[in-house]
């Protein structure tokens, strides 16, 4: 994710929104990093999981079903819905700590 | 009559009072109202009405029969389907609501600063929601004529009226409403019968654990199913039969194209703040996930119960049900065999039904997918009313994916194409009324197409959801994340993923007949015109985009006519490193992503207006552009 570097033609904003711009790159960065863990669950319960590791996770079990087998077909999408409330709940947050929240209520 | 065609009737007849008493309830005045509920919908409600929007009649009628069939394979659809949500409420969604517009488009055309990728964005919407509302209107059609015994013409214009009353009447809001209660309804009546089905086979209430439980005998159910079908010839059901790659394509596939689907991220729209589009797909994946979870149960009851039950049992249709012996067929065997999804031929003349993997034995020679919903509720031994409720409920699935795709296309003509491309000085009024009217227009292709099926709806799945993959998803993330993509970057990318992916899909699914060739070619046309006028500034228009699509034309009308050689359809040995056409739109991503990326980065970088829109829709509590 390239930003745009000092002299690709921005223009550098006013001394009064320096701290704000600094703040939204610094929300940003949080906001990425965030994503990247939570994507990277996301591709290991699915794709790791339920998909390329599964042959070796099906000598375990749980309850009658071959643990590869359970997440490709029940277990990745419990922790999907997990995911999006950690997500929604972690970046509410994040928008309060950085005063970006959209709630009325923050 | 018999009391489940009287109870099919009554629950037919009274959800859709409900669905049109809602609509007029709920009907749009203004634009606003109409393309996105007024934009304030609770994310829970809205969650609701995105689960029913999202599972069509294939999940309701067909996913659980399928997985059934398929065992492990199965897991593409269950996880593709769930996934792409997370990519939705994390990458999509939150910053598509921030942008606050009306349709996809709209952001493509703002964000790319062109009307050339507008149209192109209209094309692809339009593409992708034509081929998926075909299928739906199809289901409309069997589900009536299989059940209330009315011919599959009259279905389909039935259902029609219905979707269009309120999607044309409420427009975004009446949709969203009648959603909610669709889903309320397609839940229920998916649930009642895995429930007593679960209880049945397994001892427990809740199927998610029966699927993981003991069959009433003591050992593992699924172990006891993996022993069965092998001792038949079968492979074993948690066994795949792809290629680990291709289940990897289709599964990528299915997931950035559920994220890229213009029907899906509309919804998104509909809810007040960003941060409530986050929330709202969480909701609606829970409530997606309480049919995606019990689904893959339903198919391993339904296919242990249907070995258990009628495999070696004593054909007995002749006689009377209490003459029948303790070893016969059951009961619901034979009234499906009445409606030909199920068929059994004596080939070894011993009086009983042998189920076998090998065509030269087996004795069931028909048996339809859906049967594993659709007799559910007469395996589990449940009253006449459940089989009503489970029509009613497939009927709402169907119904609520077509007025979510009529949404699209009704708003892809009216708002992107009219009024922000052909005619800029549209009042309001005058938009509404397009935007009406080609809902109409839309519902009469699809009621056609639902009576006269094209070739390519059997392709749906693989068409819509690999075009979204590698025409949507690739623009509207990297719009969002990469400040530096360029129009041509986007216009490029979008073209290339949805050309390759649809040729790939074309050549290995129909195959480039003359017809098929004349009519893409045609598409193709009209496409190209419609960009050409688009683009024009000052009376003046591209000269090569005018050339090609009258070259197009051309080769058009000659594959028509059949002047054309054909080309056969593709083999599966053929396949680009043994990747599926459903699989595809995986491949097709990747190279919309690289096009892009490269195009981008040799050409001007966009305007410093473009680049702080996209600075402000990151930030959720920025003032609204």
């Amino acid at each position: 994710m390239s930003e745009l570097k000092p002299g690709d033609g921005e223009i550098y904003p006013p001394e009064a929104e320096v701290g704000a711009g600094a703040a939204a790159r610094a929300y940003w960065r949080e906001n990425l990093t965030l994503m990247g863990i939570l994507l990277a669950i996301w591709f290991v319960v699915s794709f790791g999981a339920g998909i390329l590791f599964r042959d070796w996770l099906d000598q375990f079990s749980i309850g009658g079903a071959p643990l590869g087998f359970w997440f490709a077909q029940q277990g990745a999408i419990y922790v999907f819905v997990v995911l999006i409330f950690v997500y929604s709940a972690l970046m509410g947050r994040l928008e309060r700590k950085y005063n970006m929240s959209d709630d009325d209520a923050a | 009559m018999d009391s489940t065609l009287i109870w099919t009737a009554v629950f037919v007849i009274s959800t859709f009072g409900l669905y049109i008493g809602i609509a007029i309830w709920a009907r749009a005045a203004s634009t606003d109202e109409f393309y996105v509920a007024g934009h304030d919908v609770h994310p829970v409600f809205n969650g609701m009405a995105t689960a029913a929007d999202w599972m069509s009649a294939a999940s309701f009628l067909s996913m659980a029969g399928l997985i059934a069939f398929a065992g492990y394979d199965g897991s593409v659809f269950l996880m593709g389907w769930t996934g792409g949500y997370v990519l939705l409420a994390l990458l999509l969604a939150p910053y598509l609501r921030k942008f606050g517009k009306f349709t996809v488009p709209d952001f493509v055309g703002d964000r790319y600063y062109s009307q050339a990728a507008r149209i192109v964005a209209v094309i692809c919407a339009l593409f992708v929601s034509f081929t998926y509302i075909a299928g739906q209107m199809r289901g409309v059609g069997i589900a009536f004529s299989n059940f209330l015994h009315v011919p599959i013409e009259v279905g389909v214009i039935v259902g029609a009226i219905i979707v269009l009353f309120y999607a044309v009447l409420g427009g975004m809001r009446g949709i969203t409403y009648t959603q909610v209660a669709q889903y309320c309804v397609l839940i229920f009546a998916f649930m009642v019968p895995a429930i007593f089905l679960s209880l049945q086979i397994t001892g427990t209430p809740i199927p998610q654990l029966g699927f993981i439980g003991n069959a009433q005998d003591g050992t593992p159910l699924l172990q006891g199913l993996d022993t069965t079908l092998v001792d038949l010839g079968f492979q074993p059901y948690t066994d795949g039969s792809k290629s680990t790659l291709d289940v990897f394509a289709i599964t990528l596939a299915l997931m950035v194209g559920t994220a890229g689907l213009p029907h899906v991220i509309i919804r998104f729209f509909t809810v007040p703040k960003a941060s409530d589009a986050r929330r709202s797909a969480g909701w609606a994946l829970i409530f997606i996930a309480i049919l995606y979870t019990t689904a893959p149960a339903v198919a391993v009851f339904a296919r242990s119960n249907f070995i258990e039950t009628v495999n070696e049992s004593t054909y007995a249709a002749d006689l009377a049900p209490e003459e029948r012996p303790a070893d016969a067929t059951p009961d619901w065997f034979y009234n499906w065999e009445e409606t030909g999804l199920l068929g059994f031929t004596d080939l070894n003349g011993d009086g009983r039904i042998q189920y076998r993997a090998d065509p030269a034995e087996n004795e069931v020679t028909t048996l339809d997918r859906d049967i594993f919903v659709l007799a559910n509720p007469e395996i589990g031994n449940l009253p006449a009313w459940v089989i009503g409720l489970v029509v009613a409920g497939g009927l709402a699935a169907a119904l609520s994916t077509a007025a979510g795709l009529l949404m699209v296309i009704s708003s892809a003509v009216s708002h992107d194409l009219c009024k922000k491309v052909l005619l800029p000085d549209m009042s309001e009024t005058q938009e509404l009324l397009v935007a009406r009217t080609a809902a109409m227009v839309a519902v009469l292709i699809a009621i056609i197409a639902g009576i006269y099926p094209p070739g390519f709806v059997a392709a749906v799945v693989a068409f819509a959801f690999g075009l979204a993959a590698a025409s949507f998803f690739p623009a509207i993330f990297l719009g969002i994340f990469w400040k530096r993509m360029s129009k041509e970057g986007a216009v490029s990318g979008m073209s290339i993923g949805l050309l390759t992916t649809g040729a790939y899909i074309i050549h290995f699914k129909i195959g480039f007949s003359p017809i098929v060739t004349g009519v893409v070619a045609l598409v193709l046309a009209l496409a190209g015109l419609v960009l050409f006028i688009g683009t024009r500034t000052g009376g003046r228009g591209s000269m090569p985009v005018l050339a090609g699509s009258g070259l197009l034309g051309l080769v058009g009308l000659l594959g028509v006519t059949g002047i054309l050689p054909g080309l056969a359809p593709g083999r599966a040995d053929d396949w680009f490193l043994g990747i599926s056409p459903e699989g595809f739109g995986a491949v097709g991503m990747l190279l919309a992503f690289a096009v892009s990326i490269s195009v981008s980065l040799a050409t001007k970088a966009p305007p410093q207006d473009v680049q702080d829109m996209v600075e402000e829709i990151r930030i959720p509590s920025a003032r609204t552009g």
